[in-house]
């Protein structure tokens, strides 16, 4: 395999050699665990780790979760506080799988937005971005899909308006839209088929995760400096890197036990701080509630979707919102072909500061908009976020590098190591 | 370009406008933030106000509203109203279940949940206290359910204790004003007033004690391990504070090789 020049395990007793020739599985764990990583990785890169975490807390806790959960459009409700009440610790398998999500979601906010600003997306690291952003996907259609099954109100409701995107697809929308159902509303075979996607999807993910740190372990960790280890020889090699094991593997440890601190506050004392009291509500097709939200983590994009109000030609104002919701992920999806600057690292770049930090903002403000009830100011300034939004991955990152001054890079990831920890005068 | 987006700006801010004309409707409804003993990490609920609750749903309440989702015999557990195993049997006892391998109804069991609500346009109260938000905003940021908590059961005792009086009929229907309702008026009469319910220990009876009492032992019945989950959530903050720091002072001294400092 290609990559950063470091040693690999040599077996030693005769088992290990018996194995090895067989299956060189130690050495894959070896590797993977003692590879060479940029030393200078601030905290932005610990997000992984607390990712990879909550996947596997998310698979756990949901498993035990399905063994007590009946998919059932007339039990499902009753089962879910069932957990509640009668599961030895079923409460609290739910709150954990419930605030889970959105620790989930936070990560990989972070994570996709530490990617955005050090340039992470950039050649040779765009197989790594496009299977990021397949898991993105992935993780918002079972978020989406679990939010369904305790059958609250705002299961059912949010099920029927997400599905109902599909329908505003011109021509054959109905028919997707029946087809995703399984039937002309949403009823007991949504609720079923939902569950059995729910509970697919995760193992789905854990192989784009494999796909994923596979392709970044070839290609190396991006670093702050955006500058490539250097790979000439091993002693080269050494000075830019140190081992994930244990250096990085402690360091993230740290990071994310502090973060688990945090997450057991909510768990702990406002397990329901992030959810929507309508769901505590059964699933009643016949009283719509006031106000249908998706949950935090899915507002931005709902804002976008919102934003558009008015009809274009022949495409009609919902069809409309639907492809820019997309599209606003599509764009982001694309972005190592966009970026056409030199320069990886957002660090050495003065004018894409701004501009990535109007984005940061906007995305929080989407996120807001997406929350309010579509009136007064609210969808003017979901547009013009949805606009900056596409401005900033079709326009602004496409122009600013042919016309942006950056600033000088670092030679090598050892001189910025050794700038803020200087060598020891001997 | 920006002349197109100003434009499209312009007629989205029109739309907007129109759509804030057909929404606004509905007076602000006031809900008032009691103090209830299992607030904060550290709170408990109070036994005694979680019997009186449970007298004055039983009394009144239970006219119309049930608690499908309870079981009589979570009525002893540790951290709710914890009554004696007797004393369960005896109350479980005054309600009439149906049956279905008798086909009849009989006297209720301990392992027999309450009855559903006898009047159906009543709403079942078990989750009640987390079904419903009492506080808002500002401006739809959480910061006030982050400070005060989500406020269900501050809804339910500000219902009960929110009643002016007023009253008007619609469509046959007639209405109570309420200044906790969201819209104003309400179509629930109202349920209690002053030494409706007698307390064996004498405790105050008006209305505003009752409807807090009932609201607290609402929260009860809606998060019945709400004292296990707060032990749970001290527990574990507690051991992985000391974690950190442990993961911390490790992670210092693994680097500072690396980074040239002392250890």
């Amino acid at each position: 395999m290609a990559g950063i020049p470091h040693d690999h395990y040599e077996p030693k007793t005769g088992f290990e050699k018996w194995l090895h020739t067989r299956l060189p599985v130690v050495a894959l764990m070896y590797d993977t665990l003692m590879l060479p990583t940029p030393k200078n990785l601030n905290w932005m890169w610990i997000w992984g780790i607390v990712l990879t975490f909550c996947l596997v807390l998310q698979i756990i806790t949901g498993i035990v979760l399905a063994m007590h959960y009946t998919p059932h459009v007339s039990m499902a409700f009753d089962s879910v506080e069932h957990i509640m009440r009668n599961v030895n610790g079923g409460w609290a398998l739910r709150y954990i799988h419930a605030n889970g999500a959105s620790l989930f979601f936070l990560a990989v906010y972070i994570h996709i937005f530490r990617g955005l600003y050090y340039g992470s997306y950039k050649a040779p690291r765009e197989i790594t971005w496009i299977i990021g952003m397949l898991i993105y996907l992935a993780m918002m259609a079972t978020g989406f899909l679990g939010y369904v099954l305790p059958w609250g109100q705002m299961s059912f409701w949010g099920a029927t308006v997400i599905t109902g995107l599909f329908g505003a697809i011109p021509g054959i929308g109905p028919i997707i839209q029946e087809w995703l159902l399984g039937g002309p509303a949403v009823d007991n075979a949504t609720l079923n088929r939902f569950f059995s996607l729910h509970y697919l999807i995760p193992f789905v993910i854990v192989g784009l995760v494999a796909v994923h740190i596979w392709a970044f372990h070839t290609t190396g960790n991006n670093n702050p400096t955006g500058v490539e280890v250097r790979r000439k020889s091993k002693a080269e090699a050494n000075k830019d890197t140190v081992p994930f094991w244990p250096y990085f593997v402690v360091k993230d440890l740290f990071a994310l036990v502090l973060i688990l601190v945090i997450f057991f506050v909510f768990v702990g004392f406002m397990p329901n701080y992030l959810g929507h009291p309508d769901n505590y509500v059964p699933a009643n097709p016949l009283v719509t509630p006031p106000h249908i939200v998706p949950e935090w983590y899915y507002l931005p994009f709902y804002a976008i979707l919102r934003a558009i109000t008015f009809d274009v030609l022949f495409l009609n104002a919902k069809f409309l919102g639907v492809l820019m919701m997309f599209g606003s992920i599509g764009v982001m999806a694309l972005v190592p072909w966009l970026d056409t600057s030199p320069v990886r690292s957002g660090r050495y770049r003065p004018a894409f500061k701004w501009f990535f930090l109007v984005l940061v903002i906007d995305f929080i403000v989407l996120m807001w908009c997406g929350s309010r009830p579509a009136e007064g100011l609210v969808p003017l300034i979901s547009l013009i976020g949805a606009i900056y939004w596409f401005g900033y991955f079709l326009v602004i990152l496409p122009v600013l590098g042919f016309v942006e001054k950056t600033n000088a890079v670092p030679e090598t990831i050892e001189a910025d190591f050794d700038a803020h920890y200087p060598p020891k005068k001997d | 370009m920006i002349k197109k987006t100003l434009l499209t700006a312009l007629v989205a801010f029109g739309l907007g406008l129109g759509g804030t004309a057909a929404y606004a409707e509905g007076g602000e409804a006031h809900v008032k933030d009691y103090d209830f003993s299992y607030e904060g990490p550290f709170g408990k609920f109070d036994q005694e106000q979680l019997r009186r609750g449970l007298k004055v749903y039983t009394e009144v309440c239970a006219a119309c509203h049930g608690l499908r989702l309870v079981a009589f015999r979570t009525l002893g557990d540790e951290g709710g109203p914890q009554y004696s195993a007797d004393e369960v049997k005896a109350y479980a006892a005054e309600f009439e279940v149906f049956d279905p391998e008798l086909d009849d109804t009989r006297a209720a069991k301990p392992s027999d949940k309450f009855p559903k609500s006898g009047l159906e346009t009543a709403p079942d109260l078990s989750l009640m206290a987390k079904a419903r938000a009492g506080f808002h905003g500002p401006y739809g940021l959480g910061i006030n359910q982050m400070l005060k908590g989500m406020g269900g059961p501050e809804y339910i005792a500000s219902i009960l204790a929110g009643y002016t009086g007023e009253e008007k009929e619609q469509a046959g229907v007639t209405f109570y004003e309420n200044t906790a309702f969201p819209g104003g008026w309400i179509a629930m009469p109202p349920p209690l007033e002053d030494e409706l319910v007698e307390f064996d220990d004498g405790y105050d009876n008006n209305v505003e004690s009752m409807s807090q009492d009932v609201a607290a032992f609402l929260m009860w019945t809606a998060e019945p391990k709400m004292m296990a989950r707060k032990r749970m959530g001290f527990l574990v903050v507690l051991f992985l504070s000391l974690f950190t720091v442990l993961l911390y002072l490790t992670n210092k001294k693994l680097w500072a090789p690396i980074k040239r400092k002392e250890a």
